[in-house]
């Protein structure tokens, strides 16, 4: 883009920048926002559905599809309460923070080949960090509200996320061993083709890691069944208890931004990214199969795809949340520790030998061979890196006045 | 469209002494004056958990500065260790001892001025030598390949494939980082054995400090409802934070 | 007094040159030097490991500056992977001494019920 505004327009470096980067930033927060009103709206119907009643179906037509704006213009017209103990500028500032670290971990996620807020060489371990910074907003909410009940709940959510890491984290691992890189695109492209080349069918270690990563993910947003928060919430008082208004809709705003970023996550390590079941591009004639070649309204056509599989990931944990019960906070902790890191680590472990021992994988001439070079420069051109790195990638550093 | 382009240029050409607004430059004082003041209000805020959260921002910040310095890996590294496992161990044990009287506990005032002299003939020191080698201080020049993880990924399996810095002769044997990388590994299990030994909840007698609960509830229910967050909190958070 | 004079001249000379690897230097010296400061003045033992993260981090500045291929004159003449690898080691091993640290902080405030360092003289004298 930056290329564009520069060579046809004839803006001036800077201004071109600026630009760019305010285009990206506003493209992510529509996102986050209306993906937020969508996902609210369809939670309601999916609860309903699921609870035998219909929802809303009188807000905007037959189907009640202005629910969410109508949800959000009486927050915002809501009183902004504070309690009388709380310490003013942490209550202030921790919705931001929450919403921060969820939106942050968007820039890094990629929504088709290229399309990413800044494609960086670390991206899923970006955005696992970025993603663990959103306990920060719950503690401090939990202790600026002045409530012993409201920090008890604070605490317990963020050692639920903070233990969940460890985890989510080596889920994560494998599919980066898979492709060899952190890049999300590289990921995602590497499982380009029919649906049998996505890394969830790779091999059976890598389907239980699939499954434990949903499992993780759904702990780690603090989705049902894991949601002691919201449901101490109902019970005595969360962290969010003393909020009310605009200040509580970031909170939300960030769970179900949180909700959608781990779905596409999901998507991208596991699910193909932007490929679909079938190729169709390819079987078309449009492209070759690589990414980088494909015209911008087949990448469209991904961006669709991505969107949609990540979009059926938040439904199903809707479902998921709406069908079992909850769990107890040791019952928490010892899904996390008994269960889900020993099954991880066993997983990973059994994922390296497979790569190690079958690295063709079990149908000949169907998958990509396990030796396939991911850094062009480290073994010679035989493999199909997504750009050759040496010749595009120098960054320019002489930008300064000499 | 085309009016506004020359006006947003005089006025940047007006305000910059620079023709074009050199945005490494402007992100490295943006990120350096977060962390910096950030540390600065650490030292200078006396609610400890103020306190914690200028260090969250000043730690924040200084993984900003790292991925600038193009050491994105120890960027991400520091983000997701640091900030999200670190700190969020610090703030526990800031809210697990933040009773009132202790949040705010001031040093006297002949502590605090002989503090600040040490501190500032430190930084003076250490500036005046930072300042000091003329070749630190000429900018960078050139283009690089963009770095990527895997020599640092190679590197700690023991196999150097980094082009050696200028200097060296080249068919020097370099070192992988393999050894190190075991015995931190080993170090990290020790410590986390270690430390979730040291704050094990023990049997209290008398309750501690929530006393006001302690008139409507029994006093070992209110103990052990304690301990047993204690424990969760401590055990599991130290296991998230020392992984 | 040529002392502060020099320095603030060096001061406005450096605030108007491009970045470089004495930019990354200073950073890291103010960071360290907070973080000396806040252990010294902190009377609550985690504003003392507040202060013990504040220097591993000033360090830790120092080691990606040198390390860093963009910012030095020519890009070999940098650390390289060397000080990327360092820094990661000490994140890692700052990592967990904070942990042990905390443990003890939790301990000691298990039996005396506060977080006073002044408080901490059951051996003096």
């Amino acid at each position: 883009m930056v290329d564009f505004l520069t060579s046809t327009i004839g803006l001036s470096g800077w201004l071109a920048w600026t630009l760019a980067a305010t285009v990206s930033a506003v493209l992510i927060l529509n996102v986050i926002a209306g993906g937020a009103l969508v996902f609210i709206w369809a939670e309601r119907k999916v609860s309903a559905r699921i609870q035998d009643r219909l929802g809303p179906t009188r807000t905007g037509g037959r189907f009640g599809w202005l629910q969410s704006l109508a949800d959000g213009i009486k927050l915002l017209a809501k009183e902004d309460l504070m309690p009388e103990g709380a310490d003013g500028m942490l209550f202030r500032l921790a919705p931001y923070v929450s919403f921060c670290a969820s939106f942050c971990a968007f820039i890094a996620l990629p929504f088709a080949f290229d399309v990413v807020g800044q494609r960086l060489n670390v991206a899923v371990f970006f955005v696992v960090a970025v993603l663990g910074l959103e306990v920060f907003g719950v503690i401090l909410a939990g202790y600026a509200s002045a409530s012993k009940w409201s920090l008890f709940g604070a605490m317990r959510e963020a050692a639920q996320v903070v233990s969940y890491e460890v985890p989510l984290g080596m889920c994560v691992v494998v599919p980066v061993m898979l492709a060899g890189s952190m890049d999300m695109v590289t990921i995602a492209e590497k499982q380009a083709g029919w649906f049998w080349n996505w890394y969830v069918f790779h091999d059976p270690f890598t389907f239980v890691i699939f499954w434990v990563y949903v499992t993780c993910a759904v702990a780690s947003v603090n989705r049902a069944p894991f949601d002691l928060a919201e449901a101490e919430s109902e019970l005595v008082a969360g962290f969010h208890t003393e909020y009310s208004g605009l200040r509580w809709s970031y909170f939300f705003m960030a769970e179900y931004g949180s909700m959608f970023l781990v779905s596409a996550m999901a998507a991208v390590l596991f699910l193909g990214g932007w490929n679909g079941p079938i190729p169709v591009a390819t079987l078309l004639g449009f492209s070759d199969g690589t990414g980088d070649t494909a015209p911008y309204l087949i990448r469209l056509l991904g961006l669709a795809n991505l969107v949609g599989k990540a979009s059926l990931g938040v439904i199903i944990m809707m479902w998921i949340r709406w069908t079992l019960p909850r769990l107890r906070i040791d019952q928490v902790m010892t899904t996390c520790l008994k269960y889900c890191t020993p099954i991880a680590a066993v997983m990973f472990a059994g994922a390296m030998l497979w790569q190690i021992g079958l690295p063709g994988g079990l149908m000949p001439g169907a998958g990509r061979p396990g030796g396939e070079i991911r850094e062009g420069w480290l073994e010679g051109p035989g493999g199909r890196a997504a750009t050759p790195p040496a010749a595009d990638e120098t960054r320019d550093v002489a930008q300064v006045a000499p | 469209m085309m009016p506004t382009i020359p006006i947003a240029e005089g006025l940047a050409g007006s305000v910059l002494p620079l023709a074009a607004i050199n945005f490494h430059t402007l992100f490295f004082l943006l990120f350096a004056a977060i962390a910096c003041g950030a540390a600065v209000a650490v030292v200078a805020a006396d609610n400890v958990v103020r306190m914690a959260l200028y260090l969250v921002l000043s730690l924040a910040a200084t993984a900003g500065l790292f991925f600038l310095a193009g050491a994105e890996f120890v960027g991400a590294m520091q983000l997701m260790i640091y900030v999200g496992g670190t700190l969020v161990l610090l703030v526990f044990g800031v809210m697990l001892t933040a009773q009132a009287p202790f949040v705010t506990m001031k040093s006297g005032g002949g502590d605090r001025l002989l503090a600040g002299f040490v501190g500032v003939a430190l930084l003076g020191m250490l500036v005046l030598a930072g300042l000091s080698v003329p070749a630190w201080r000429q900018p960078a020049s050139g283009t690089v390949p963009e770095p990527t993880a895997t020599p640092l990924g190679m590197s700690l399996v023991g196999v150097r494939v980094d082009q050696p810095p200028a200097g060296q002769p080249e068919g020097a044997v370099r070192s992988g980082y393999l050894l190190p990388f075991e015995i931190v590994s080993v170090h990290l299990l020790v410590v986390l054995v270690g430390a979730a030994y040291l704050a094990r909840a023990k049997r209290r007698k008398t309750p501690r400090a929530i006393e006001v609960a302690a008139s409507v509830e029994p006093p070992e229910a209110v103990a052990e409802h304690a301990a047993i967050g204690r424990t969760s909190g401590a055990g599991s958070v130290l296991t998230g934070g020392s992984a | 007094m040529t002392l502060p004079l020099a320095m603030s001249a060096l001061f406005a000379v450096f605030v108007t040159e491009p970045v470089s690897v004495a930019h990354y230097l200073v950073v890291g010296a103010i960071l360290f030097t907070a973080g000396v400061a806040c252990m010294a003045t902190k009377r609550n033992a985690l504003g003392v490991l507040m202060g013990i993260e504040l220097v591993l981090n000033g360090a830790n500045v120092n080691f990606v500056a040198f390390a860093s291929p963009y910012l030095a004159a020519d890009g070999a003449r940098s650390l390289g992977l060397d000080g990327q690898v360092i820094a990661l080691f000490v994140i890692l091993l700052a990592a967990a001494e904070a942990a042990v640290a905390l443990a003890i902080t939790l301990n000691f405030y298990n039996n005396h019920a506060t977080v006073d360092v002044d408080r901490a003289d059951d051996l003096k004298g």
